[in-house]
Formats: C-alpha cells, structure tokens, sequence
C-alpha cells in the first residue's frame, strides 16, 4: 500500500518553525552556564529570523497544515506587530528585577511561548488552532505576571490573570462548541458554508448563543467592557515589561483572531452580531476612559486607556467591511508605537524612583530629562489623537470606515470618548512639562528589607538612577515616538500595510 | 510657493535648536521675516479676480481620499499676511527680553504660525482640520510651559478676588474646549465628505464637496458640529469658559498672537466652510447664529467694561469683536461680508500692539490691574500716543479701518433687519467705554508709588511702531482690503443667498 506523503509547505510554516527553533534554544542554553547570560541576544535573534521569515513571506497566501492555519496578509501584518512587540520587551526587560528573580533564560522562555501562541493565533483558521494558540497565549502570561517574585502584587496579578483568564477560555471553549454543535464543522470557512447553507440556522438560538459566548471570551483577551475589571489591576501588578508586551501584543494577535472569526466564519451572520459588538465598543469607550480620569498610577491608566482604545478598535470590526478591518490594524500599528513609548519611559521612570509609577514620578521631567520627556508626551498626543500623530490618522480611519458604513453614532462615541480622554492623557503632559521638580525623587525602596515573597529568592538591588541613560531602555522609547510622529505625518506606507491585511479578507468581506 | 510659506516658519524652528541658545531667538525672528517676504510675494503676483490661485494639489493619503491641496483666495490673503506680520513683534519682544529654554518657545511659536497659516490656505476640508487642531497643540505648550499661576496669596500682582488659576488647569480647560469643537468638527468633515460622495470616489477636496453638495436634512448636523469648533475657537458666548483663565495665564507675546490670529481661523471657517458647503442650513440657522454673535457683542462688551485686569479687559473686547465678525459673515450681505473680513485683519493688526502694551505697562507697574495704576503717560509721551492710537483704533474712531469694518457689517446687518444694526450699534458705544476707560486708568491720573513712567525704549519702539504705522496706513486706505476680497467673499455668501431666495 502507498501512502501519499502530506506536502509539507515549510515556507508558509518558516516563521511557526524560526520560533520553535528560537523556544528550544532559549531553554537548551539555559543549561550552558556561558551562554546564559546572553539569552537576550539569543532571543532578539530569533525574533529576527522570525520576523524575516514574515517578511518574506509577505506576499504568501496559502492554507497551512490541511487549513488548520492561513498564511496571509493579515497573518503576516498583525504577526510582525506581536514580533515586534516582544522584541520591545525583551530590551525592557533587561536588568528587570522580575527577569532576574525569574531567571533570565526561563522568562525569555515564557515570552517566546506566549508569542508562538500569537503567532499561531494570528494565522488559525479552525476552531482547533485558534484555542491552541489562544491557550499557548495565555498560559506562559499568567506566569510572566508574576515573575516579580518579591512584589505581592505581581504575585498577585498573576493570580487573578489566571483566574479571570480561564474563566474567558472556558466561556470562550463553550461558545466554539455551540457554534460547531450548529454548523457541524470546525473549519472557519466551513462554519460559514454551514451557516449560509442550513436553512434557520442564521437565526438558530445555538449559534446565537455560541457567537455571544465567544464574543464574551475575546473581549475578555482584549479587555473589552464589560469583560475588563481585570485589566488595570494586572497591567498594575505585572512587572513592566510584560505589562508593555500584554498590553500590545496580546491585543494584535487577539483582534486577529476576532476580526478573521466574526469576518470569516460568522461573516454570513454579520447583521446578528454587529449590535452585540457595537454596544460592546460603545461601553468600552465610555468605561475605559471615565476609568483612567482617576487613575494616579501610569500603568493603570494605561490599562484604562488600553480599554477604552480597544473600544476604538473593536468599532473596525463592527462594520463587517475591508475599510473597517484596514482601519482597525492601521490604528492598531499606531497603537504598538505610542505604548511601546509611553512604557519604555514608564520603566526607565520606575527605575530611577524605585518602582513608582506614580504620575508624580514624572515631575519636572520636560526640564530635566528632555530625551525622556519627550517621548512620553508624543505618545500621549498619539493616544489623545492629537495631530501631527498616527493617532490622529488613526482615528480619522476608523471614524470614516464608520460613517461610510452608517454607523455614525459609532464614530460620534469615538469623539466623545476621545474628548474624555484628553483630560487624562493631557495631565501626564501637564506633569511632565508644567510641574516644577520641587520634591526630591521618591526615596528608592529598600528592596533588601522586603521579606521574599517566595522562598529562595534573591535580593537585587532595583534602582538605577542612570535608567535614562541605558541605550537599550531610551532606544524603543525613541523610535516608537519617532514613528508615531513619522506615519502622522507621512502615513501612506501604513495606510499600505493595514490594505494588505484588509486585503486577504477581500474574499469574504465587501 | 504656498508650501513654503507654511513650511519655512517650522523649519527655522527646528534651526533653531541646533544653533547656540544666544541666537536661537533671532533665527526664529529671521524666519518669521521671511515667512513676511513670501506672504508679500504671494500677494505681488496676486489678482483679486482670479479666484483660487497658487494652487498645489498633492495626494497625500490616497487610501483615505485626502489630499494636500493648498489655494489662496481674497478672503485667506489678507488673514495670511495678518498672520505673518503679527508674529514678527511677537518673537522680536520675546527676543529682546529673553525666555527660558528659548530653542524650545520659539520651536512651539513658529509650529504655531505654521499651523496657522496651513489652516488658512488649506483647500482640503481633512488638511483644514488637521491644521486647525494642530494649532492647539504648541499654544497648549507655550502657555503652559512659559505661563504662570495667578491669583492667591503668594501673587502680589493681582487683586484679591479674581481667584486663584493655575497654569495647569487653565492649559487643560482651553485644551479640551477647543478639542470638544474639533473632534465634532472631525466627524462633521468625514460625514460630509462621505454624504457627498454617495457611493462615488470619496474626496475631501473642498471644491468637489461643494459641487457635490449636502442634502438638507444632514446639512443641518454636520453645520452645527462645525459651528461647534469655530465658535469655541473665536470665542462666541456662550462657549467662551476657557477663555479667561487661559488669558490670565499665558504669556503676553504668545498671547498677543494667539488673540490676534487664531481666533479668526474660527470666523474664516464659517466664510471659507460652513456657507459655502451648508447653505441651506446657514439660511436655517441665520436667527440663532445672529442672536449668538449679538450676544456676543454685548456681553463681551459689558465684561470688558466690568473687568479690571487688562488681559481680561482686551479678552473679552476680543469676544465682541468676534461677535461684530460674525454677525457681519451671517448677514449674507456682500458688504456685511467684507466687513467682516476688514474688521479680522483690523482687530488681528490691533490685538498685537495691544498686549506687546500690556507686557510693557506691566514690566512698569508690576501688574496688569488696571486698579492701582495710573500717569504712565507723564514722563512718556511717545509711549502715551502709540497707546492712544492702539485705542482709539479699538474703539473705531471714525477715519480708522476699524469704523469702516463696523460701518460695513452694521450695514450688512441693516439689509436683514434694521433691528439687530441697532442692538449690535450698542457694542459700538461700550467699546469707547471700556478703550477709553482702559486708556485713562493706566495712562492719566496720578502716578501710583512704586511704577515706574518711563519712556519706551528704543527697541520696543521699533517692534511696536511698524505695527502702528500699519493701523495708520490701513486707515487711509481700507479699500486695498474691501476690493481684494469682494470677489471671493462675493461668491462664499452668494451660495446662499441663492438658497434663501
């Protein structure tokens, strides 16, 4: 008897395959005491290749392992955004106290495992991968949030990350179950051929119910309101280096699940679901930013302002058209420069005044630090949608996909909620630029003296008052705010690379 | 040519960080000279006849059907070279005294011409938009990086009972109004541009808009969120909140440009945008929008009279002012008009002088009260006339431009009904009031102790007379301004006209 040998299409699988390869490096050098220390090398390059290999698969279009997986535009973009998400943390992370307690080569592990996850994510086109990748997401996350083993409260937001992450997964597994217990398949574009073909299917409560349900479990991922209480506490606790991956990365990979889930296989349905996900952006806009007004830590503002942008960007996925998927992963793009910005300054800033990320922290900074101070105010111009920035462009997007779609109260919330907005993103700046420096730098916590939070780990010493020197620190900072103002201004090759993802849905969308 | 106009402003500014802070001010005060040449340029080659000239059209984000399509016409010639003249005083009265960390005030002061004048040659409803929010972002900066507190305690130069404002919150309340009115503003374009094109290839072009045309029902929501944005910007009462405290906070040569300039953008929008691309909703609303700006005129008027702070007395006399332009534009009268757009270049020219004043009278008195000031005039005469000049040009004296402005919007007013000629006359005889009043208590009276009358000094004297030979020169012949514009001002308010027969 003669079996056909599957065909192995080893260059659609090249970018799954450099980080495999990367993952088992990173674990196998963990032995070799010399090499050890070079981790972060090891992982850069890996994430080099990878990206390489996206690149140059960039014009790919192809279904992968029997059409568990696609290789295409959208895959490819969105995969590159994650990449480069993670390259950016790992640069944070250097000299993090959670990478060092963690041991380096275990937490540069968990990270590449989280973005094999996204990567797999971003290209599942079966129910199968999509809750593989979502789970090898998720997982190597809930540990890195609580890498920072001497702070209770990273222990703390790995706990509860974990806790309200499962309960998203299993709402999540329970609703793809439903909607395969209606269309009888697992495939995405099957599901969808079983919706239009089965004849009450569309309006069948099964699927009905299903689509709620996993509608609930990606909100959950990508902290869309009412699913988001979890949200500031953990981006708060987590050490910031992994919050700055979780709030990027996590968002790209998600939302390419989402858009190429509702798209694709609910696409036929798309008149059921647009209300559900339009109140759901609408209530996100609102909770997300009347949240972040009081916030007096960075980092949870940034969590609130995460939700309230995710509203922004949940409303691209609203109006079932390729505009509105070009717009969301063009804001999306955008959205990876300005945080990437506003963390990088957020750790050199924790560093230097012993782990405060209070607003306070950032004082007089325009005065003192101009090299920091500036990229944390182009960043919260870029999140307040101020021109000349991509979040201006950004929003201009999403609100013209919008109102061509006839959904303008959509895009008058975006307004409303961006006005609510100023107020929170405009007092980082005021502190920055107008606040004198009057009081000393917070005193550094004595780190020595805090009883370990687990057994057996080491002291560090925190602080570096020469974080704002660090090349591997200021250099994202740099670069992110550079490129916000940069495709602000020039914004044609990003309009390019948010069509060639809204492209590979030119078949299913209008 | 209109490119570099824009452009030339931002890019001495960006010089001027990388030369030695000693000179950084004087590379700006040389780029804003030039930026002066290019506007004069413009306007040797430039022919009130001839509609939209000096065209660029470049497409700049094609995926979104925006272009960068700059025009001017003879309605954005004159308000151009307002903007270009009016902050060269500026930066050269900043310059002679000096500013702390001057690379970075004069980067935000010239990124603020440059926004500026792209608002006002823009031919692209989304680049207009742009602009006009861009214009926000470096005055947020200049006053609130080089503002000051004011009120409480620990400030001896203001009276007690004008509250405590600190830069801080003024910055922020000035930020997020104007904001409010251009995000709508933003969702108003976008919604115009899409309606008009009704499935077609979706432009922003302003031109191709206007041909296209609105129908009637979403004319009347996409006017109102314009509205919104100009008159937030002008100030119009009601939408005036952020005014005060912002006027009290900034500084003087920052805002001397600001009150002169920026606000008409708000004004140019409604004659440039709004009648052109609503008319038939302008015809609507002509009531409403006519009660605003008489409302305008009389509260500002009666605020500047009440008020005793010099930088609130010239803010709120901006709000009447404003008003008078906009009442002149919602006349849909030729000469209400032309008006309307002497009366912004007039106010613009006035403005200037008067806070650079403010700035002196202050460095002398210690304040800007009007309370404990009085005889400036005594030991200097020179600096007495300019002053005199400067508020006489306010008030409207007959035989200055700025009476012809008004006489041509109240007649304007007059062909709509003679009543609101009369209510709006009002505005006329409180600003002799409150000019007056402001001229007298600074300048007569007895020398309170501890000011200081001495006489301008010579450098002053050359930033603040080439303004005042502008007022004087306008004076004689105001006609430069009222011909050059009627035809563009002649075809923005015939639309609807049209409509309202």
């Amino acid at each position: 008897m003669i079996f056909d040998a599957p065909t192995i299409d080893y260059a659609g699988l090249s970018p799954i395959i450099a980080l495999t390869a990367g993952l088992v490096a990173i674990v196998l050098a963990a032995v070799i005491d010399p090499i050890k220390r070079f981790g972060p090398v090891l992982a850069l390059l890996a994430y080099a290749v990878t990206a390489g290999c996206l690149i140059w698969q960039w014009n790919a279009d192809v279904d992968l392992v029997a059409g568990a997986l696609r290789l295409d535009g959208l895959a490819v973009t969105l995969s590159l955004l994650a990449v480069v998400s993670a390259a950016v943390a790992v640069l944070l992370a250097i000299g993090d106290p959670s990478e060092t307690q963690a041991g380096r080569s275990d937490w540069l592990a968990l990270l590449t495992g989280s973005l094999l996850g996204m990567v797999i994510l971003a290209q599942a086109t079966s129910m199968l991968t999509f809750f593989v990748g979502l789970e090898l997401l998720s997982i190597p996350l809930y540990a890195l949030c609580g890498t920072n083993l001497r702070r209770r409260e990273s222990l703390e937001s790995g706990l509860k990350y974990l806790i309200v992450g499962s309960v998203g997964s299993a709402t999540l597994l329970y609703g793809l179950a439903m909607i395969y217990g209606a269309s009888g398949a697992t495939g995405f574009q099957a599901i969808a051929d079983g919706l239009q073909a089965g004849d009450g299917m569309l309006s069948d409560s099964l699927t009905l119910v299903g689509v709620g349900l996993v509608a609930v479990g990606l909100a959950f991922k990508v902290s869309i309101a009412p699913f988001h209480q979890w949200t500031p506490d953990v981006y708060q606790g987590a050490p910031t280096p992994v919050t700055a991956f979780m709030a990027v990365a996590t968002k790209a990979a998600a939302f390419a699940v989402f858009i190429r889930f509702f798209e694709v296989a609910l696409g036929p349905i798309a008149d059921q679901w647009d209300v559900l996900l339009a109140a759901l952006a609408a209530l996100s806009i609102v909770v997300g930013n009347v949240g972040a007004l009081a916030q007096s830590s960075l980092k949870r503002m940034l969590g609130y302002s995460g939700i309230a942008q995710a509203g922004y960007m949940l409303a691209g996925i609203v109006t079932a058209t390729q505009a509105g998927v070009d717009a969301l992963v063009f804001y999306l793009a955008g959205y990876v420069a300005m945080n990437v910005a506003a963390f990088a300054v957020v750790v050199i800033r924790e560093r230097q005044t012993g782990f405060s990320d209070d607003i306070s922290s950032l004082r007089g900074l325009g005065r003192s630090k101009p090299l920091v101070a500036w990229p944390l105010t182009i960043a919260m111009l870029a999140l307040a949608g101020l021109p000349p920035t991509v979040g201006f462009i950004g929003k201009l997007y999403l609100i013209e996909a919008l109102v061509d779609d006839d959904w303008t109260w959509l895009a008058v919330m975006i307004a409303i909620g961006t006005m609510i907005s100023l107020a929170y993103y405009l007092r980082v700046a005021a502190t920055v630029w107008m606040s004198p420096a009057d009081e000393p730098e917070a005193a550094a916590i004595d780190t020595a003296a805090l009883p370990p939070q687990i057994a057996g780990a080491q002291v560090d010493p925190f602080d570096d008052p020469h974080a704002d020197r660090r090349w591997y620190l200021l250099a994202p900072a740099i670069i992110a705010a550079a490129a916000a103002v940069f495709f602000g201004v020039i914004p044609q090759p990003l309009v390019e690379f948010a069509n060639h993802a809204g492209n590979a849905l030119s078949i299913w969308i209008s | 040519m209109l490119s570099s106009i824009i452009w030339t402003p931002l890019l001495f500014g960006l010089i001027g960080l990388l030369v030695p802070k000693r000179f950084a001010a004087w590379v700006a005060a040389f780029g804003a000279v030039i930026t002066l040449g290019l506007a004069i340029g413009v306007l040797a080659g430039f022919d009130p006849d001839g509609g939209m000239q000096y065209v660029t059209d470049v497409t700049w984000i094609p995926g979104l059907g925006v272009d960068y399509s700059l025009g001017i016409d003879g309605v954005s010639i004159f308000l151009v070279l307002l903007t270009t003249v009016a902050w060269i005083p500026a930066i050269c009265f900043s310059a002679m005294r000096g500013t702390e960390r001057p690379a970075l005030y004069y980067l935000m002061l010239l990124a603020g011409e440059t926004a500026t004048l792209g608002a006002f040659l823009a031919q692209d409803l989304l680049l207009f938009v742009l602009f006009f929010d861009l214009m926000i972002v470096p005055f947020y900066f200049l006053f609130g990086i080089w503002g000051r507190d004011r009120g409480g305690e620990n400030d001896p130069e203001d009276s007690p009972g004008n509250g405590v404002v600190t830069v801080q919150s003024a910055t922020l309340k000035m930020i997020v109004f104007t904001l409010i009115g251009s995000l709508l503003m933003l969702v108003g374009a976008i919604a115009a541009a899409v309606i008009s094109a009704d499935g077609g290839e979706l432009t922003f072009s302003m031109q191709t808009i206007i041909a296209r045309g609105l129908p009637d029902g979403s004319q009347n929501w996409i006017f109102w969120f314009f509205a919104a944005a100009f008159l937030v910007k002008m100030p119009a009462f009601p939408l005036h909140g952020w005014m005060p405290d912002s006027y009290r906070a900034a500084p003087l040569p920052a805002l001397a440009v600001f009150s002169a300039v920026l606000s008409k953008v708000g004004a140019y929008g409604f004659l440039r945008v709004v009648l052109p691309m609503m008319p038939d909703a302008a015809d609507l609303f002509q009531t409403t929008m006519l009660v605003l700006a008489v409302a305008s005129i009389l509260y500002g008027s009666a605020m500047a009279f009440t008020k005793t702070d010099l930088r609130l007395v010239l803010g709120f006399s901006s709000v009447a002012q404003l008003g008078f332009i906009t009442a002149g534009i919602f006349a849909f009268d030729v000469t209400g008009a032309e008006g309307a757009v002497l009366q912004m270049v007039n106010h613009g020219l006035v403005v200037v002088p008067a806070f650079l004043i403010v700035a002196m009278i202050a460095e002398r008195t210690g304040s800007t009260e009007l309370g404990p000031m009085g005889g400036l005039a005594k030991k200097a005469p020179v600096f007495a006339v300019i002053f005199l000049i400067v508020s006489m040009a306010t008030l409207a004296i007959p035989a200055s431009a700025n009476f012809i402005g008004e006489f041509y919007i109240l007649n304007g007013l007059f062909q709509v009904d003679a009543a609101w000629a009369i209510v709006a006359s009002i505005g006329v005889a409180l600003a002799a009031f409150y000019a007056l009043r402001m001229y007298q208590l600074t300048m007569h009276n007895p020398l309170p102790e501890g000011a200081d009358s001495r006489e301008i000094s010579l450098r002053d004297a050359l930033v603040l007379i080439p303004m005042v030979g502008i007022i004087v020169v306008l004076a004689f012949c105001p006609q430069l301004i009222i011909h050059g514009s009627e035809p563009a001002v002649d075809s923005a308010v015939a639309v609807v006209r049209e409509v309202a027969r």
